[in-house]
């Protein structure tokens, strides 16, 4: 299988990987897939006060088309709110780095880890206005 | 430093000896005859220099050359085999056997006659790849007429027993049909001992060229297979068709080599799997899959655990290797042979197959081992798995989002 230079660029230069603390109430985590399908992704988003989302980390494991579509949506999260952010759509993920059809999975799972960020930290959110304990992220 | 790219999957197919394709040119311009023309010189060359590479296939597995029947390939000889013969057997009974790690070239035709209304016994091997042989025994039915049961595989290298399995075979009337394609010039084959009915050969895989193989069909006890192929009656009628005289030639010069040369070829092969497996083996969390002692030297597969094969294989991509990986397969499944050795799926997804082989050097495999440090340690430092592992924390205890 080739690749595109935009899925080359992204495996042999990923964007943020990483993470932030994941009790820190700024943070949103998501994590989705699962080792026995062959990818996982987790998503960090640190948001700042006015509900934008200031930074993004990642860390995957998968193929290549995995790892660049969680390191370009590392950057496309950058500087939105978390709404805008959930409107980015796995079709959008797969245009811009050209995935071939049988890779459509990978755009698909990272629109998913987006979501599951932004319903971890809003989760978060409501449960720390009532005071309690941050969720654990694990679960996430 | 070596010539880039390093070619690594000696198991998927191999370059033709330079001496081989010395041999084989002259048949393509000059000596072109038909050797099916029995009226002329061009004729009676051709099929003078196919029946010397009979002799020469015969020589390296040593059988009778009249044994021998020329086919495009082992896919085609697995095939002839196994609907050949369950096709003329079948008013002894209708029950085959065969393992689940087998070649798809076995397990389709195996498939296909069960919709031609056989009944197939698809046996589990050990979780090191091997046919436990009880199990077997246990397997065979009195309206059992053929078990097909690979010597090498072409995943993991295993090679199975086919010494005994072929005792327990001929006791119980069973014919006994093995796919060689993996292990001609890798493990020594002698037909004048072993118990086997009939055997796939391929060109391709021991330094011949692609596109030519064999069947070997006994003659004493007399085998009967249905032919595949009509049309002009070659090959004794079991396979019709123009013999390809320069793939032919190609094949014997090929298996010739392979019978002079491959105890000393084999020796320096396992020095250098030997080393990458030393090589590689210091780092963290890598498993051997198959069994190490019975095993050609030619075939190491491992699964680097936490990181992605088909990752795995981006990053060195200047390694020729292939992967149990989905993600090399338009299915998304990973190796089905790796599973059927009960591997997890995340192993199976985590593995890569090196093959080396007659043009591998030493300089080739230190470049490899330095290679697979310096990038599973940067595939580690992305992946969510690595960290949970090293946080101590249980990758089955977590409930994963399955997709």
């Amino acid at each position: 299988m080739s690749y595109s230079d935009k899925v080359l660029d992204h495996y042999e230069n990923p964007r943020n990987v990483g993470g932030f603390t994941a009790d820190d109430a700024s943070v949103g985590t998501g994590m989705v897939g699962a080792p026995a399908c062959g990818d996982v992704m987790k998503l960090q988003i640190k948001v700042n006060d006015d509900g934008v989302i200031e930074e993004a980390r990642f860390k995957t494991y998968g193929c290549g088309s995995a790892i660049a579509s969680s390191s370009l949506v590392t950057e496309w999260v950058k500087g939105k709110t978390l709404d805008q952010a959930l409107a980015i759509k796995n079709t959008d993920i797969a245009e811009e780095l050209a995935l071939p059809p049988v890779k459509i999975h990978c755009s698909i799972l990272a629109e998913d880890a987006i979501k599951a960020a932004v319903a971890d930290y809003r989760t978060k959110h409501e449960v720390a206005t009532e005071g309690y304990a941050s969720c654990d992220p694990k679960a996430a | 430093m070596p010539k880039l790219p390093i070619y690594l999957d000696y198991s998927a197919t191999t370059p033709v000896d330079p001496r081989v394709a010395e041999r084989m040119i002259p048949y393509l311009t000059q000596q072109f005859g038909n050797p099916a023309s029995r009226s002329h010189a061009f004729g009676w060359d051709a099929e003078k220099a196919v029946e010397q590479a009979r002799e020469e296939v015969a020589g390296l597995v040593n059988c009778d050359p009249r044994e021998i029947v020329w086919t495009s390939g082992a896919t085609e000889s697995d095939n002839l085999a196994i609907k050949g013969a369950a096709q003329f057997y079948k008013g002894k009974g209708k029950h085959l056997i065969t393992v689940r790690t087998e070649h798809k070239a076995v397990l389709d035709p195996m498939r296909e006659l069960e919709r031609q209304g056989f009944e197939v016994t698809y046996l589990d091997p050990e979780p090191n790849g091997l046919l436990d042989l009880d199990q077997f025994a246990g397997a065979i039915r009195p309206d059992t007429i053929l078990a097909s049961v690979m010597h090498v595989n072409n995943e993991i290298g295993v090679i199975q027993d086919i010494d005994t399995l072929g005792e327990l075979c001929r006791a119980r009337g069973v014919l006994f049909h093995v796919d060689a394609a993996q292990s001609t010039g890798k493990a020594p084959i002698d037909l004048g001992r072993l118990k086997v009915d009939l055997m796939s050969f391929s060109a391709h895989k021991t330094y011949g060229p692609k596109g030519i193989g064999a069947l070997y069909v006994r003659r004493k006890p007399r085998i009967r297979i249905e032919a595949q192929m009509h049309g002009g009656g070659h090959e004794r009628g079991m396979r019709s068709g123009t013999l390809a005289t320069h793939q032919i030639v190609g094949m014997g010069a090929a298996y010739r080599i392979a019978a002079e040369e491959m105890a000393t070829e084999n020796e320096r092969i396992r020095m250098l799997r030997d080393k990458l497996w030393a090589g590689i083996g210091t780092l963290d969390e890598v498993h051997l899959n198959g069994d190490l002692q019975r095993r050609v030297p030619h075939n190491l597969n491992a699964s680097f655990n936490f990181v992605e094969g088909e990752s795995l294989m981006m990053a060195i991509k200047d390694l020729a290797v292939s992967s149990g990986s989905a993600c090399t397969s338009a299915s998304l499944e990973p190796s089905y042979v790796l599973k059927a050795l009960g591997r997890s799926d995340e192993l199976a997804h985590s593995s890569i197959r090196f093959s080396i082989g007659r043009f591998t050097t030493e300089e080739e495999v230190d470049y490899a081992v330095q290679l697979l440090h310096k990038h599973v340690g940067k595939l580690r430092e992305l992946s969510p798995l690595w960290d949970m592992h090293c946080a101590g924390i249980d990758l089955n205890t977590v409930q994963w989002a399955a997709h």
